[in-house]
């Protein structure tokens, strides 16, 4: 009971200061046919921090580390180096155990932060403001298409068949509650991606076109005319960015002129930690900014007229508008995003762009000597730092036999797509920048051997 | 005698009379730091990296060649920077944090360790299922705990914090209702003093929102909520122990009514920390309840997020609840239930079919959050959790007995409190309000108590101390705000611009709002802007 | 000309059978500092009683009814630039729209200033 500071004195003083005999005389308002009498029976009791270690390290020990093998997945969660000062500088109490900075007298580290994350996020997204963060970027993805309904008042979304398909399931599972009509569809194994076949499906009843970029396969297409398809039509686009080190290397979706623009930020400074915490960017045009879910913070002075932070725009927000806020969000990503803004603050621009020249220049080569496997064809165009591999046969049993001999190939698509037997020999491939020259032969000949 | 030739005569050192203004506006261990775009550039980077041409030939035509903006520091910059600010904030490592309803104990830095095993830190999420059955093994673990701890029958783990796990638990509500052929239940009672989350929750998945009264006690009107349950009642969304800090004595007469009316009962469990060990919800009636991992399970805050949010559910709802979720079976062996195999575990797990609702967000939910909980959990035990509600609950009633004769208590009649103790703006002095008070304790080294909030108290101020302080501790505390909260009643103008300690003064939260400045942009840009 | 108040503190200006809406110097008081308003778009029709425009301080934002029916002419412009002109006159240039009235006849359920007065007092 390392962590209860009380002793049986103390208790008992304090009992006596607040009249009560006992305890127990304090649960006196629980019914007593739903009064426990003792600890849980059949859970263990209190261990020592040696045994909570040994147990958690052994569980630990069970999982293949991503580190300690040739390592190519990616699929909306990618392994980049993370500077040592990250972790050690979001492990400091004073940014760690932090409220949410609701009195900003005594929060200004946790606000000024916030604010230069939500500089850092829209200049990187290139729009014009940024939040505070979201949980991530496949709730992020919902959100904008709640936000994108409010503002066009109309409920027809369009989701490009290149948007990750976890960021659908999503979507599906919210609009099944909201009303909103889903258009969907599934990628097809090619180098085109479907921004044609978007255009060509907005309407009078649209109110958003989604498109992630670099898209699920990896592939990358300009997405200028697909912004001037949705605003002939009143529509708003939503780009979706599951890899925030491309926009190093390649324009930003708010340059093309993307309404909404979110991400998973997880790639800089958060680590894979098996799916989260991870941390929602999200950025729109200030002309929608009333609309927005989630936290702002903004600049303002003090009574000493010294330059301050606080949260702002909190109307939006479910503790003041209740039913009518316009996300029921509270509790958001806050020290994720201290990770991704430090680790942002380190690369700086110079940082940043020489980051993704090297991811790039990794999977240009890694292509190219995967290619060469026979019965292996590379499905990409272009790609930034991930690509898709036709394997000729089913992918899926191929991965799971490769982490047999300790290579860890890639996310098929029949993980990502069960049952759709069109995208089955898909597999997707990312190469950043932790990623050798030796790593490479190890897959492309283990894939080789798989092949044979 | 040899005379002191240095020049350095120590003496007993003068009392000063008054701050003098520093050349950097800095006062000494309070360091002002500026933004990093204003002491960094675009050219500036503290990472290494291999040499080489980086040449790159698949990018489209879409190379990025505009200024992007982002300005770097170097690693010994970036360091400093960060550290400064972090002097800015208080902290629950710096003293008591009293923020009612929010639960701010200690987190222990064990839960810190084990999440950075590279077992759990550096595993990807879409790894065969067979190279990750450590990481499924800490869910299925803390599952199990989560569901013997409530008394429930089913968890949903992927939540990302407790207002996604309240979405998660009134999505479980409306599955469960179609499939009834009951969707058009569309009413969901809230009381009035529930978190606003609530009501934004069950508004977000499209039903109704009715207020259900209080009592003067402090209480949800049971009669009136009986009341109104009828054919178009989906559910009631009840906090326990709620945001007065009182049990709610009737819930169990609550819960049978709402079943017998056909609607299904939502406990918000954000306050879950007062009773854990003690009461287990499901003895309750409770069908779904949100577990925030950062508040009863000490996973840290981290000055906002993240959470994490488990949904516990009864049997109703359990085949209901979202995907991915875990089930380990004889062999040992844990299974990742996903979209393609839910059919396959129902036949297993359930008599009848799974029916999930859906995916609520990519991967599986707050791992890194999920090995810390369980840290926590596995060190307390059945006995130590026990023992954390009971001192919960202890250390709050002494802060509630110990002012009740300088702060007005509304609901002190009431019986004990549960985990908070509530105090109403009261007596104070005429023009004195609650944020002078907690204006006054940061003066005093303390964070505030919640304010303002629950709305059915004026002028609220909501105390929890949390059983991670000591008795000294709380004694300290007690002095503080018995001593600001006299300054208040005699009515002292130095509270109305406190605080004179912080690193700010008070900040003008309406110039912030009217004209919103949410990003930094270079002066050049904002004298053009101002044009 | 005459004004009329409701219960819920807003006011209307009557000239012909067009009216002009606000909230009353005892809303603003009670609201604080302004910060943003609301207004409705041009040719909406309402009914009285409807949400018609939102006004929020820092910490609330509250709903202003419309205190009778018609089609809105114009919401007042100088409110998004200057949300404190509802502070400093809320009962001259910080109206907040004026609507073409479709049932003159609603407006004698509203109170007028001596009435308004007299049901504040009591508050």
């Amino acid at each position: 009971m390392r962590y209860l500071p009380l002793t049986p004195a103390d208790r008992a003083e304090m009992l006596s200061v607040i009249g009560a005999s006992s305890i127990d005389d304090l649960f006196a308002d629980v019914p007593e046919a739903a009064r426990l009498d003792g600890p849980i029976r059949d859970l263990p009791g209190h261990a020592s921090e040696l045994a909570v270690e040994r147990h958690m390290t052994a569980l630990a020990r069970k999982n293949m580390v991503a580190g300690d093998v040739p390592f190519f997945l990616g699929a909306g969660a990618y392994r980049h180096h993370v500077p040592a000062s990250v972790d050690h500088l979001i492990q400091r109490g004073e940014f760690l155990t932090a409220y949410t900075p609701y009195q900003p007298e005594i929060a200004q580290g946790t606000l000024q932060m916030l604010f230069e994350f939500q500089t850092q996020v829209a200049s990187l997204l290139g729009t014009d403001v940024a939040n505070a963060s979201m949980y991530d970027g496949s709730t992020a993805c919902w959100e904008a298409i709640g936000m994108a309904r409010r503002i066009t008042r109309r409920g027809k979304a369009i989701l490009s068949g290149g948007l990750h398909p976890h960021y659908v399931s999503v979507a599906k599972t919210m609009a099944k509650y909201t009303g909103d009509v889903l258009d969907t569809a599934l990628p097809v194994l090619g180098a085109d991606t479907d921004i044609d076949a978007l255009i060509a499906k907005i309407d009078d009843e649209t109110s958003c076109v989604v498109v992630q970029y670099p898209d699920i396969l990896g592939r990358i297409a300009d997405l200028t005319p697909l912004a001037d398809a949705c605003h002939a039509k009143k529509a708003l686009l939503i780009a979706v960015v599951t890899e925030p080190v491309a926009l190093g290397a390649i324009r930003s979706p708010g340059e093309m002129d993307a309404d909404i623009v979110v991400g998973e930020g997880q790639s800089l400074g958060v680590g894979l930690q098996f799916g989260g915490p991870y941390v929602g960017l999200f950025g729109c045009k200030e002309k929608y900014l009333r609309q927005t879910p989630g936290r702002f913070c903004g600049q303002t002075v003090d009574a000493d007229g010294k330059r301050g932070f606080v949260l702002t725009l909190s109307t939006r927000e479910q503790h003041i508008r209740r039913e009518k806020a316009t996300s029921n969000i509270c509790t958001n990503s806050g020290l994720c995003a201290l990770a991704f803004s430090i680790h942002m603050t380190l690369l700086g621009e110079a940082g940043l762009r020489r980051l993704a020249g090297i991811n790039h220049a990794n999977a240009c080569r890694a292509a190219d000597r995967l290619a060469k496997v026979p019965g292996v064809r590379v499905v990409n165009d272009t790609f930034f730092n991930e690509f898709t591999l036709d394997i000729g046969k089913e992918a899926r049993p191929v991965v799971r036999a490769l982490a047999d001999r300790g290579v860890l190939a890639g996310v098929s698509l029949g993980r990502l797509y069960p049952g759709e037997d069109a995208l089955a020999n898909g597999l997707v491939v990312a190469v950043t920048e932790t990623v050798t020259d030796d790593d490479v032969e190890a897959l492309a000949t283990a894939l080789e051997e798989a092949l044979a | 005698m040899a005379l002191n030739q240095s020049g350095w005569r120590p003496s007993t050192p003068q009392q000063g009379d008054g701050a003098p203004a520093t050349f950097t506006g800095n006062r000494a261990l309070m360091l002002e730091e500026p933004l990093i775009f204003e002491i960094g550039s675009t050219e500036t980077t503290g990472v290494d990296f291999a040499a080489g041409d980086v040449a790159g030939s698949r990018l489209g035509d879409l190379t990025r060649t505009a200024p992007i903006g982002l300005a770097g520091l170097s690693e010994q910059e970036t360091v400093r920077h960060y550290t400064r600010l972090s002097r800015q904030n208080y902290a629950i490592d710096l003293g008591l944090f009293p923020l009612g309803s929010c639960t701010m104990k200690h987190n222990p830095r064990l839960n810190e360790k084990v999440a950075r095993l590279p077992g759990f830190a550096d595993v990807h999420p879409l790894q065969p299922v067979d190279t990750v059955q450590g990481a499924l093994g800490v869910i299925n673990e803390l599952a199990m705990w989560l569901i013997k701890l409530t008394g429930m029958y089913g968890v949903a783990m992927s939540p990302k914090a407790g207002a996604h796990g309240e979405l998660c638990g009134i999505l479980c509500i409306k599955a469960a209702l179609e499939k009834r052929g009951e969707g058009h239940r569309k009413v969901v009672l809230v009381p009035e003093s529930a978190h606003g989350t609530n009501p934004a929750t069950a508004a977000f998945a499209g039903f109704t929102v009715e207020d259900i009264p209080a009592t003067a006690d402090g209480r949800v009107d049971t009669a009136a909520l009986k009341a109104r349950l009828g054919p178009d009642v989906a559910a009631v969304m009840i906090t326990n122990p709620n945001t007065c800090g009182l049990f709610e004595r009737d819930l169990k007469e609550i819960s049978d009514a709402v079943h017998a009316a056909g609607g299904y009962v939502y406990c918000d469990g954000a306050n879950f920390n007062a009773i854990v060990g003690r009461v287990r919800p499901g003895d309750l009636g409770v069908d779904a309840m949100h577990i925030n991992l950062h508040k009863t399970f000490s996973t840290p805050h981290g000055g906002g997020g993240p959470g994490s949010g488990p949904v516990v559910l009864s049997e109703a709802l359990a085949p209901f609840g979202p995907l991915p979720f875990t089930a380990r079976t004889a062999d040992g062996y844990v299974h990742l239930i996903e979209e393609e195999r839910a059919e396959e575990f129902s036949n297993e797990h359930f008599d009848g079919t799974l029916d999930s609702f859906g995916r609520m967000t990519a991967f599986h939910g707050q791992m890194g959050m999920f090995t810390r909980a369980l840290a926590y959990i596995l060190s307390h035990g059945a006995d130590g959790l026990r023992q954390v509600a009971e001192d919960a609950v202890l250390n709050a009633n002494y802060v509630l007995r110990s002012l009740e004769d300088t702060l007005d208590a509304p609901f002190a009649a009431s019986g004990p409190c549960m985990h908070e103790a509530i105090f109403s703006d009261r007596g104070l002095a005429e023009g004195f309000s609650t944020i002078d008070v907690a204006k006054g304790l940061i003066d005093e080294g303390f964070h505030p108590m919640t304010m303002y909030f629950p709305l059915v108290v004026h002028g609220a101020m909501l105390v929890e101390p949390t059983e991670t302080e000591s008795k000294a501790a709380l004694d300290q505390f007690i002095g503080a705000l018995r001593s600001v909260a006299e300054r208040a009643k005699a009515g002292d103008m130095a509270l109305k611009t406190a605080p004179h300690f912080a690193p700010r003064a008070r900040l003008d939260e309406t110039l912030a709002a009217r004209k919103p400045v949410l990003r930094w942009k270079p002066p050049v840009a904002v004298a053009e802007a101002a044009e | 000309m005459s004004r009329y108040f409701t219960e819920d503190h807003e006011w209307i200006d009557v000239d012909g059978d067009i009216g002009t809406v606000g909230i009353s110097d005892y809303a603003q008081g009670q609201l604080g500092d302004i910060v943003f308003v609301e207004v409705p778009d041009d040719g909406r029709r309402i009914a009285k009683g409807d949400e018609a425009a939102v006004v929020e301080s820092v910490k609330a934002a509250s709903d202003v009814y419309s205190p009778a029916s018609g089609t809105v002419l114009e919401g007042n412009p100088a409110l998004v630039d200057d949300p404190s002109l509802v502070n400093s006159d809320p009962e001259g240039e910080g109206w907040f729209f004026k609507i073409t009235l479709s049932d003159p006849a609603e407006l004698e359920e509203l109170m007028d200033e001596t009435a308004y007065a007299a049901f504040v007092a009591k508050l």
